[in-house]
């Protein structure tokens, strides 16, 4: 473990004056940081903040926006809210996965370029189905081919970097 | 930096001044889903076309444009109309342009800013009669709502608080902080009606008197906009569209019940509101209208803002208290109730977004104003959010007790794609399924109780005829299984056997007797479970049986699915006719359960056939079927 990493950690604490309250803020930041939360740093942060391991742990594996397993440098999406599934979001994640070849329970492609999840609801109900690509791109009144043009799109953009730069 | 009522009143009058010397404002909705559709680029193409033509252009209602009648240019919240955007709307004739590109905005700005002519191409059309509509107001989609709570949703620049200013914003805390006591404000709102719009229906004004009798030296306020009923998004669009309502509402309580303190609660899925609000919070405390002594009244008011981090569970009162504690956000018994002791020890109010934004026009206007929407139990406008197989998705705010037919078919335009109308979900995971006998039933609190549903938070999801009402009710219990914080037996233990008869169900794997056991743990759910999360949990469930029950019976007794949607319980066929006999089916079946001769029509053998649906998926001349 480089200790530069506990440095950026203890910043964050800090930030926070170490308060139990803002744990979920704290564990939201590292996680920014990190893509995830490795074990090691939810053990440091409860240490640093003189909680139990369990407390963080707890809190960590309560709340589904955290993650104890490395994401993907692109997590896409899928809305699963009731509008996006009457309206087929099913096919959808269905498409993503094939196309990625995840195999069941599994959300990371193992090269860690693409997560795909489902999500209860965005809210954006009216441009059902929707899919988000890292909380950032919204795409509207997707179908599974239209998906999968924007998965292409991605991976040309991750296989050409230099041109791009 | 306001300090006085009379410098806030000179302020705003100068601020209305401004906004009557606007020639024109084209207002460009941001809300998510049309700045998904775009809208952004819209907005910037507007600015700089416009001032490119020499004309002075504003995007703050305060800004300098160098000249008497300047243009305001400004992004709004959300319109409601989600599904035809970007949208466009110009003041002040309100004239409503849907699917703007930015290729448009040329032609907008050459014809109807210019030289005051419609562009009729991209107005709205009249789906039976074909006729352009003008005016927003005229849409049949907007016609029969009254806007209250969204007010200013569509209306107002949500990251200018002048522009709030202007249309009237702070004058509610402004006129009560001089002129009104905590009970009178208490008094008013319990006159008003105004019941919880979070789903519960508790009616505020009697929840604040509890809170206002504690004693404590420290009370709360938080504000749940911890939307996660898969299907509604009105606090969302409240929350982006007119933060500044929701600070608002927040120092009326606040006031009202003896609280100092707030903290509006978030979900972490939408970035947008929480951007939006933290930015109210800055510009209302510059301007010394949220913060220490407010108005020199002694009066002290602080927001703070929290995210939350994805619990569906957390929209529960005690839940979200212990999540802004920093805790795993699990509920625990009543009493004591939060209004006793709540956040930290201390008596805590918590209101829904909604309802904290009926209560500026409810302080202006008076509570009897208010009763004058609605019925006389359910009294005032609830939005809903329009979703699923209508013609027309979107945010809708109506009076209390319309129907649910004009909901649909007015409002909603009917259902997509000539579809036959099913069912409607109503209430999220929490609410019922409804069918064709209820849409004449008034949609208020108790009316949609007696039938086994419930308001919620509004979620209203319309399903056509190819939606199977098992795989709907299977569809809920899963999210509620998944959301589900473990803490009491019957719901977590409930909720996952439930789901497995379901899945059950939908396989084609159960008998009668599953029927029997389903109804039956869905009412020791309902009663046995700790908070409302479990306790409705089971009405999908019951609803579905209730109303849909042969095609449960289809299901355990025929093994079908009349909907047809459920995989497991369809048989892959090929046309003889349509099959061209490429063999790409053949070639692509996992199972190896398709044969034929080259160039000769195809055939499945149904017991090898694994029901993937790949060669479905793959046949290019349709010729594979379902039945």
């Amino acid at each position: 473990m480089q200790p530069r990493k506990f440095e950026k950690l203890q910043e964050i604490i800090n930030k926070h004056e170490g308060k139990v309250s803002h744990l979920i803020a704290i564990l939201q930041e590292v996680q920014a940081e990190y893509r995830y939360l490795p074990e090691e740093v939810l053990t440091y942060v409860a240490t640093a903040m003189g909680v139990s391991p369990a407390t963080v742990y707890g809190v960590a594996t309560f709340y589904a926006q955290f993650s104890l397993v490395p994401k993907g440098k692109y997590i896409i999406r899928v809305c699963d809210g009731t509008a996006c599934h009457v309206r087929g979001a099913a096919p959808i994640n269905f498409a993503l996965r094939k196309e990625l070849a995840l195999p069941d329970q599994q959300q990371t492609t193992d090269d860690l370029q693409f997560t795909v999840e489902t999500v209860s609801c965005l809210g954006a109900c009216g441009l059902a189905p929707v899919v988000t690509i890292n909380d950032q791109e919204v795409h509207g009144q997707m179908t599974p081919e239209g998906v999968l043009a924007v998965l292409a799109k991605l991976q040309a953009r991750e296989q050409q970097p230099a041109e791009q730069a | 930096m306001i300090k006085t009522r009379q410098e806030y009143t000179t302020y705003q009058t100068k601020l209305k001044a401004e906004l009557a010397r606007e020639k024109m404002r084209v207002l460009v909705c941001a809300g998510t889903g049309c700045v998904a559709n775009g809208s952004l680029t819209v907005y910037e193409a507007f600015e700089q076309k416009i001032k490119a033509k020499g004309l002075p252009v504003k995007a703050q209602l305060l800004e300098e444009a160098g000249g008497h009648e300047p243009y305001a240019v400004n992004i709004s919240g959300c319109h409601g109309f989600c599904q035809m955007g970007p949208l466009v709307r110009i003041e002040p004739s309100g004239v409503f342009y849907h699917h703007v590109k930015p290729g448009d905005v040329d032609e907008i700005i050459e014809k109807h800013i210019l030289n005051n002519q419609l562009v009729e191409r991209l107005l709205y059309h009249h789906p039976a009669t074909g006729q352009a509509v003008t005016t927003q107001d005229q849409i049949p989609f907007y016609q029969k709502q009254t806007r209250v709570a969204l007010e200013h949703c569509g209306r107002i620049n949500p990251d200018d608080i002048n522009d709030y200013i202007a249309h009237g914003g702070y004058k509610a805390i402004t006129e009560i902080l001089f002129e009104k006591t905590p009970e009178q404000i208490i008094d008013e709102v319990l006159a008003s009606g105004l019941r919880g719009r979070g789903g519960g229906g508790f009616p505020t004004g009697k929840k604040w008197q509890f809170a206002r009798a504690a004693t404590s030296d420290k009370k709360y306020i938080i504000c749940n906009g911890d939307e996660g009923d898969p299907g509604a998004f009105m606090d969302r669009s409240v929350m982006e569209g007119d933060p500044h309502r929701v600070l608002e509402g927040m120092m009326i309580a606040g006031y009202a019940i003896g609280a100092d303190e707030g903290y509006i609660y978030v979900r972490a899925e939408y970035p947008l509101a929480v951007k939006r609000l933290k930015r109210a919070v800055v510009a209302a405390e510059e301007m010394g209208l949220l913060g220490y002594n407010i108005l020199g009244t002694g009066f002290s008011f602080k927001i703070n803002i929290k995210e939350g981090a994805g619990a569906f569970v957390c929209g529960e009162e005690t839940a979200l208290i212990a999540s802004i504690e920093g805790q795993r956000g699990m509920p625990r018994p009543r009493p004591p109730f939060p209004a006793n002791k709540g956040l930290w020890g201390c008596p805590t109010i918590i209101n829904n977004v909604e309802t904290l934004a009926n209560l500026p026009p409810i302080i202006i206007n008076g509570g009897q104003w208010f009763r004058g929407f609605g019925t006389a139990g359910s009294p005032g406008t609830k939005t809903f959010a329009l979703a699923g197989q209508v013609a027309h998705t979107g945010l809708v705010e109506i009076p209390m007790g319309m129907s649910l037919r004009e909901m649909v078919f007015e409002i909603g335009g009917g259902l997509r794609d000539g579809k036959q109308f099913k069912a409607v979900q109503i209430g999220g995971p929490s609410g019922g399924c409804l069918t064709e006998a209820h849409l004449d039933l008034p949609l208020d609190y108790e009316a949609l109780k007696q039938v086994g549903a419930m308001i919620g938070s509004g979620g209203l999801v319309v399903m056509g005829q190819d939606t199977c009402m098992v795989e709907v009710a299977k569809f809920f219990m899963g999210f509620v299984q998944n959301e589900s914080c473990g803490k009491c037996v019957p719901c977590r233990e409930g909720t996952r056997r439930m789901l497995e008869l379901l899945t059950k169900i939908t396989r084609g794997q159960a008998g009668e007797e599953d029927l029997a056991l389903l109804e039956e743990l869905a009412l020791v759910v309902q009663d046995g479970s700790l908070c409302g999360l479990g306790k409705t949990a089971p009405n999908p469930v019951l609803t579905t049986l209730r109303y849909f029950r042969h095609e449960y019976e289809a299901h355990v007794r025929d093994k079908k699915c009349p909907a047809g949607v459920c995989k497991a319980l369809q048989d892959y066929y090929i046309n003889q006719e349509k099959c061209k006999g490429c063999g790409l089916c053949a070639k692509v079946c996992p199972a190896e359960a398709i044969a034929g001769a080259k160039k000769e029509p195809h055939a499945i053998d149904t017991a090898r056939c694994l029901k993937c649906g790949t060669c479905i998926e793959k046949c290019k001349f349709n010729a594979i079927y379902t039945a």
